[in-house]
Order: C-alpha cells, then structure tokens, then sequence
C-alpha cells in the first residue's frame, strides 16, 4: 500500500454557479474509479477544503464515464460578482481536490511508479 | 415529418463576451457548417450590458459584434451557414440593426436578420420584490438594500426556432440559455416535437458539450506530463454533427491545434451542472446519469444516452444589483525575510484602518505565492518564497471607505517595512447577481426582423 496525490489517479475540472462550487473529479482509467467511490467521499472533502466551504456538500456518481461530481455550496465568497477572493469563481479548487491523498495497492502503486509518478511520504 | 435525414452540424464561434475572433472565422470557412452559434453571456455580462445601455440607448450588446460578423459573415454567406448568437446583450434589436447594416455594407444580402426581444424582466421584478424569493437567501427581493439595475430571464429555444422557421438566416438573443442557442436548430431541422423530453434531453446533453467552445477541444485542459494538448496556442473551435435520434459526436477541423476525447468530454459535461440527473434548462429538465462517451475516430466523440423530463414552469432571473464597491491593493516583498515583512505591513495596514474608523463589510489579506486561493486549506510550503506578494481586498458600501483601503496600503512605501515594490491599487463598483425564478407566463419574448436587401 502507498500514498500518492488523487493527482495519479484522477483529473479534475471546477465550475461556478452565484456561491455554489461544483467540481468534477474523473478517474484516469476505469480501475482507478473504486478508489474515487471508497476514499474521495464527501466527509474526507469537506476536512480537505475547510473553511472554504461553509454550506452542505454532496456528491454524485457517475459509473459509466468514472466520475464523481461534488457540489459545494456556500463556498465562492458570497458569490462570483461579490467575492473578494482572486479565483471568485474557483476554477483553482479542481487543483485543491487534485492534492487529497490517496491509498493504492500495491499493483497499482507499481503502476504509477512505472510511470514516474511520486508517492507520498 | 423532419426536414432533414442527413446530419446537421453546428459550430461553436464563442463562448463568452471577449472570446478570440479568428477561430470562429476559420471554423466558418472550413467547418462545413449548416450553423454557427456565438454564445456571449455570463450570468455579469448582461447586467453589464444594461448599465452601458442606460448611459447610452444605442448600446448594450456585444462590443465584438462587427469584428465577428465582418470575419465570419462572407464564409457564411457563401457555405450557406445560419448565425444564431447571445450577442445581443441587454440591447438584441440595436445589435439586429447594426447587423443588417453591415450586410449591406459588406454586400452580402439579402439575409435576414431576426432579433428575440423579452428576456428583460426587470419591471416585473421591481413590482413583485416583495414577495419573489431569491434562490441564494431564501429572503424576498425587497431585502436586498442596493438598487436592482438590471433583471433578465433566461429564456429557452423556442423562440429561436420560430425565427428560423421564419427564414432567419441571423438571429440575435439577449439572455437565453447557453444550450439553448444550439438545441435551437437541432429542433428546426429534424422537427422535433418541443415535447419529446428524451429528444431534448439528449440534445441539451450534446449542446452542453460545446456550449463553452473550446473547452471541449482543449482549452482549459492541459497538465504537462498528465494531460497534453499538441498545438494549444491554436485551438481549433469545436462543432456537432447531430443525428435526427438526437446523438452526437463533438470533432474539429483538421489540422488546428487541441484534443478532443474522452477525458476532456467528461470534464466538459461536468461543468457546472449540480445533480447530474436534474439539470434544468428553459426547455427540458436534462439527466446525464446514462450519457456514454465513445471515441469514434481522431478528435471525436461520441455522445449517446441523455434522457429528459418535462420543463419547468418557471424560469431563472438574473438581477443585477449595486452592492458597494471594492477595492484592492498589492505589493510585493522580495528576499530574506519577505514573508516577516509582509505579515508586519499587514498588521499596519489593519491598524491604520481601525485608527481611521474605514468601515469594511469585509477584508481579505492574501499571501500570493503561499495561500492566496485556497486560504489554509493550501499546501503548506516547505521554504520561505524568494518573494511573496502582499494583497487587500476590502467590500465596503461607500466609495469611499474602498478608497481609503487602498490608500492605507499605498502609504505602506515609506511608512511600512522595508524593501518592497510600490504598490497598484484598484477600486470598481459591485455589481452582485442574484436569482429568482418568476412564472413563465410574466416573460413574454418577441421576435422583430429587419430586412438586409441586396
């Protein structure tokens, strides 16, 4: 078992709607997809994101094009037109989501050291 | 019976109010396309839009208006393409005007240019404050203390459709639905019925694929040594090639540059849609929770599987509200000892403004390079940065406590710590968004055509 960055294993797009996130988080390759449904779940985002989010989280699964969307409400600032932040419509939150860690076996660890991918500490 | 058994394609020739011009001028030329469709709102621009039209009646809609037409409209004429666009803004019947006049000034008539007027609710907002909810708070209208300047409604494909029907060879909306704009001609030409929910999901499905350009052909996507993009200075728009069954495949014209896949698809559908089974457009509640994506060839993909379900009996309201204005200020300190520095010109910064009484509804002060975006939930970085920009951000009701914000943070050079550069400073007027939703029946849109002869 190792640690690598949800970054080895999946990709990530964020979009915008008034003071609600939503991100999509989509699995390199159908095997990595469990991984997102077992560890990307909304208690371990909502510890991930802090603060940034004040209001509910929910997550959606879509099984047959391996993605998760999670939607995240109260968390652009007040909104986009309001916000005071530099990304008042977090399209950067896709890269925060993309530094969760995540656990892999073993056939897949050796997958991404192949492909020179970096575990974690 | 459906006018059309062959495939109907539909380009993408932008997809928000300052996109670039000459990709959608090389899609008209070499796309082959039967409809090229310029999506130009945000949920801000339109209120932008209404302002500038209060200051002068003749504006308000898309200031790249002639700069599109005048690249795309000669390879329309000539490929026998129909333009449907938002670019009408907060002011669609002086956009039609200004359209018609440059197909003559560019001899290329006759066309007929079609304008949908309605989408302005602001009246109605204003007489029923008091009791619209908005979707944000959950409190009335009414409660908002700053001065509602603008209120479009969304509307939805219907009336683009009957001003194709009418022989539209331009049409020009103001606020409409993103999708709708491409669902539009999908409806026209296979004579769907405006009924058939799963038709018009599964073509929403495809029109939310390439309603944001090309961010479905490689834009906004790459991550060197994750997701490559060959050619990104050179995006290629994308297009549809619609099925009358209502599938599709997104492609681009050989030999621009970007990527269209299976990855870049997914991210694309998954682009602000909440529930995946309930996403609800003016003309039909959309599920995505069947859609299938399959690469079909180089820089195509199949889409097959989206459902719908009736539409709504109401739509959504824009309303553009004056919140206070903000104003901002950034500095940066270099070297050893940068980050000391900077967190001692904040606590400066914070007492000056408490000795001068400036009243702030809130103030952000952002490290740029440690934790600017994302706050505490940001990697913590092992060394000190080589330099760290400082920012305030600061909401305030009158110009000028903003003002005075940004003021505190100028005489920072001079009064504050050491070695830093001066300071820019920013200041703009809030214009805050809100939704309501309002019976179908309060919007009532209009379709006016002015004639371009030869």
């Amino acid at each position: 078992m190792k640690r690598f960055f949800l970054r080895e294993i999946a990709h990530a797009r964020a979009g915008d709607k008034g003071d609600t996130s939503n991100i999509g988080v989509i699995a390199y390759r159908p095997e990595y997809f469990p991984l997102l449904i077992e560890q990307v779940t909304v208690e371990r985002v909502r510890a991930h994101f802090g603060a940034l989010v004040r209001g509910p989280i929910t997550r959606y699964e879509l099984p047959h094009v391996e993605a998760l969307n999670f939607v995240l409400e109260n968390s652009l600032g007040g909104g986009v037109t309001r916000s005071l932040s530099l990304d008042p419509h977090g399209k950067s939150y896709s890269a925060l989501l993309l530094t969760l860690p995540v656990t892999v076996d073993d056939s897949i660890a050796q997958g991404l050291l192949q492909q020179g991918r970096t575990p974690l500490a | 019976m459906p006018r059309r058994s062959g495939n109907l394609r539909i380009g993408a020739g932008a997809s928000y109010a300052g996109d670039r011009i000459e990709p959608a001028n090389h899609l008209a030329e070499h796309g082959a396309l039967d409809y090229l469709v310029y999506e130009t709102l945000a949920e801000r621009t339109i209120a932008l839009a209404n302002l500038a039209r209060m200051k002068d009646p003749a504006s308000g809609y898309n200031e790249f208006l002639d700069l599109r037409l005048r690249g795309a409209l000669p390879h329309c004429k000539c490929n026998g393409t129909r333009i449907i666009t938002s670019m009408g803004a907060a002011n669609p019947l002086a956009a039609a005007a200004r359209a018609a006049q440059l197909v003559r000034e560019l001899g290329l008539g006759p066309l007929k240019v079609a304008a949908i007027t309605g989408d302005d609710v602001l009246e109605y907002c204003r007489l029923h404050a008091d009791t619209l909810p908005i979707m944000e708070t959950g409190l009335p209208l009414a409660t908002l203390e700053g001065e509602i300047v603008s209120a479009n409604a969304y509307l939805g494909a219907d009336n683009v459709v009957e001003a194709l029907r009418q022989g539209a060879d331009i049409v020009i909306t103001g606020r409409i639905a993103d999708c709708s704009l491409f669902l539009a001609p999908m409806i026209h030409e296979f004579g769907w019925a405006m009924d058939d929910w799963n038709l018009l999901g599964q073509g929403q499905v495809c029109a939310d694929m390439v309603e944001c350009g090309a961010n479905v052909s490689g834009g906004f996507f790459a991550d060197p040594g994750y997701k490559e993009v060959p050619d990104l200075g050179n995006l290629g728009y994308p297009y549809l090639d619609m099925a009358p069954d209502g599938t599709g495949v997104v492609g681009k014209v050989a030999g621009t540059g970007g990527v269209i896949n299976r990855a870049i698809c997914t991210e694309q559908m998954l682009y602000e849609i909440h529930d995946p089974a309930n996403y609800i457009t003016p003309d039909v509640v959309v599920d995505f929770s069947e859609v299938r994506l399959q690469e079909i060839g180089m820089d195509r993909v199949r889409i097959s599987g989206g459902r719908g379900r009736p539409r709504p009996q109401r739509l959504k309201v824009s309303v553009g509200i004056r919140e206070g204005w903000i104003g901002e200020a950034e500095l940066t300190y270099a070297g050893p000892g940068c980050v000391n520095r900077a967190r001692l010109a904040e606590q400066v910064v914070r007492e000056r403004l408490r000795i001068g009484g400036v009243l702030l509804d809130e103030l952000r002060v952002d490290y740029i390079g440690i934790n600017s975006l994302h706050g505490a939930a940001s990697l913590p970085t092992l060394h000190e940065p080589y330099e760290v920009r400082l920012r305030f951000a600061g909401r305030a009701k009158l110009k000028r406590d903003a003002t005075r914000l940004a003021g505190e943070v100028e005489t920072l050079v001079g009064k504050g710590p050491s070695m830093s550069s001066l300071p820019r400073t920013y200041l703009r007027e809030v214009l805050a968004i809100y939704s309501v939703m309002i019976p179908r029946a309060a919007v009532r849109p209009s379709i006016v055509f002015q004639a371009a002869p030869a």
